[in-house]
């Protein structure tokens, strides 16, 4: 059974209205752009996937990538640490006039929710935002004179990822600080979907150099040469 | 004495980060907070070797890289380009938050809209309406050796921020351990500030009047010294 997908479009098609889905990248760095404007397309031509709720660390940037997500109106709920970007309008607009919901997660516990919901830890306890508004309505615990507060795992249906090689195995590689929250995400979802600029061989990337193993990937698809979030909002892109 | 005036001779910006700078380790792991707590790299002192990390995954970084010869796949937390210094790596995000909770990291410098005098930090919310954005400031306070802010001694309206109480929403609690202010340095110990530097041409009096709550001694107030022009 091959894991490769012959399109972005066809590697999205399988998502449906209401679907939780991760979206890898750190600002521009490792954002799956091609495979987020592969699933605006969809929404365009069909009014699906709608009413999805889109984990990630920021909501966008500009109006390319989750920017356009939300611009085009598909996305019902944000989950995220920094959704206030230098050039995050389209969320900021859609946020003050009540259209998209906001789930804020402070970085560490949502890179930590997402990796033991990968490694079927179903809650853990962090020092992270003990005594906060954010821990509000949480179970805390004293530990060794320490007080901490129990966070749950966060799941999603599908995750986009965006990495620089994968084989036909599923095993991936990362370009620079590209890596951030994909292989996280990796492990957390029903449904991996990982673009890679370069899709190789099984057996042609050294072992000893995979960052994610293929058992955590379910669809891969080449996109050579990916445009890059950061390049997109300077240039002024819209899509 | 009783010329100084806290708003026009108070330091700027750079001379605060330039003394926190002098702090900074030899061997060191250290964050360096978004925006101003960044500018102190710049002030490293020559001879000592600081490893800075970033929460999206990079230790070891550097410099920014020439206009034009950005690649915006390597980036820090802010955002902005990088480059790397030899022996950097690259590592997922849980990774680089175990770093920061772990006790991994030597120092984590974040900037305040308060303080307060058990240590509470306030530095992601104003609690006005608007859309809230926490980033990795909860996690940050959290685990680092020596928890430091770096910040004006007063806001732009000349009120405090050094407090009893924070009354800003809380990044996190009794998390502090030093301030480097424009007039300033103090630690935080058992619940009180502890003077320990001060700006020369200001008065212990004045210092207490634009301070929210009782400045300790223990031992001597050394005088606060920033060379004229930064190099």
């Amino acid at each position: 059974m091959t894991k490769i997908a012959d399109s972005v479009r066809n590697a999205v098609a399988g998502i449906p209205d209401g679907a939780q889905i991760m979206i890898g990248g750190f600002g521009g760095s490792g954002a799956p752009i091609e495979l987020i404007h592969a699933l605006i397309d969809r929404y365009r031509t069909t009014g699906s996937p709608a009413n999805v709720t889109v984990i990630n660390n920021n909501a966008g940037n500009g109006s390319t990538g989750i920017a356009a997500m939300i611009k085009a109106g598909m996305v019902q709920k944000m989950i995220c640490s920094f959704p206030r970007s230098s050039n995050a309008e389209a969320f900021n607009s859609k946020y003050l006039a009540g259209e998209i919901a906001l789930e804020l997660v402070p970085q560490g516990t949502l890179a930590e929710r997402i990796r033991a919901a990968g490694a079927g830890i179903p809650a853990f306890y962090t020092p992270t935002s003990f005594g906060t508004d954010l821990a509000k309505g949480k179970h805390t615990e004293d530990f060794d004179g320490k007080m901490y507060v129990r966070e749950r795992w966060l799941k999603a249906d599908f995750a986009l990822l965006k990495a620089h090689k994968g084989d036909h195995s599923g095993n991936l590689t990362y370009r620079l600080a590209g890596r951030n929250f994909n292989p996280l995400m990796a492990m957390a979802a029903d449904h991996t979907i990982a673009q890679v600029a370069d899709l190789c061989a099984s057996g042609s990337i050294n072992p000893e150099h995979v960052i994610t193993p293929g058992i955590f990937i379910d669809t891969v698809v080449e996109v050579q040469n990916p445009k890059q979030e950061e390049e997109l909002v300077r240039e002024g892109a819209i899509y | 004495m009783a010329d100084f005036n806290v708003m026009e001779d108070k330091l700027p910006n750079a001379k605060i980060a330039w003394r926190a700078a002098q702090d900074l380790a030899d061997g060191s792991y250290v964050n360096l907070g978004i925006g101003f707590p960044e500018m102190i790299a710049k002030f490293q002192p020559e001879g000592r070797e600081v490893t800075y990390h970033t929460e999206n995954g990079v230790l070891g970084f550097g410099k920014a890289p020439d206009v034009g010869k950005e690649d915006w796949d390597l980036i820090n937390a802010g955002k902005r380009a990088i480059t790397l210094n030899a022996g950097a790596s690259f590592f997922h995000h849980a990774d680089s938050f175990a770093m920061v909770r772990g006790g991994h990291l030597d120092l984590a410098v974040l900037g305040a809209y308060q303080v307060g005098q058990n240590g509470d930090l306030a530095n992601w919310s104003v609690g006005s309406k608007g859309v809230p954005a926490v980033g990795g400031a909860m996690d940050l306070v959290h685990g680092a050796k020596n928890v430091a802010v770096i910040t004006d001694h007063v806001t732009k309206k000349g009120e405090p921020k050094l407090l009893e109480t924070c009354t800003l929403p809380l990044t996190g609690i009794g998390c502090v351990t030093r301030i480097y202010t424009s007039l300033a340095v103090i630690d935080i110990q058992d619940g009180q500030f502890v003077l320990r530097e001060k700006l020369p041409q200001i008065s212990m009096d004045q210092l207490q009047s634009v301070t929210g709550a009782a400045l300790h001694m223990d031992g001597t107030v050394d005088d606060l010294i920033v060379p004229e022009t930064l190099s």
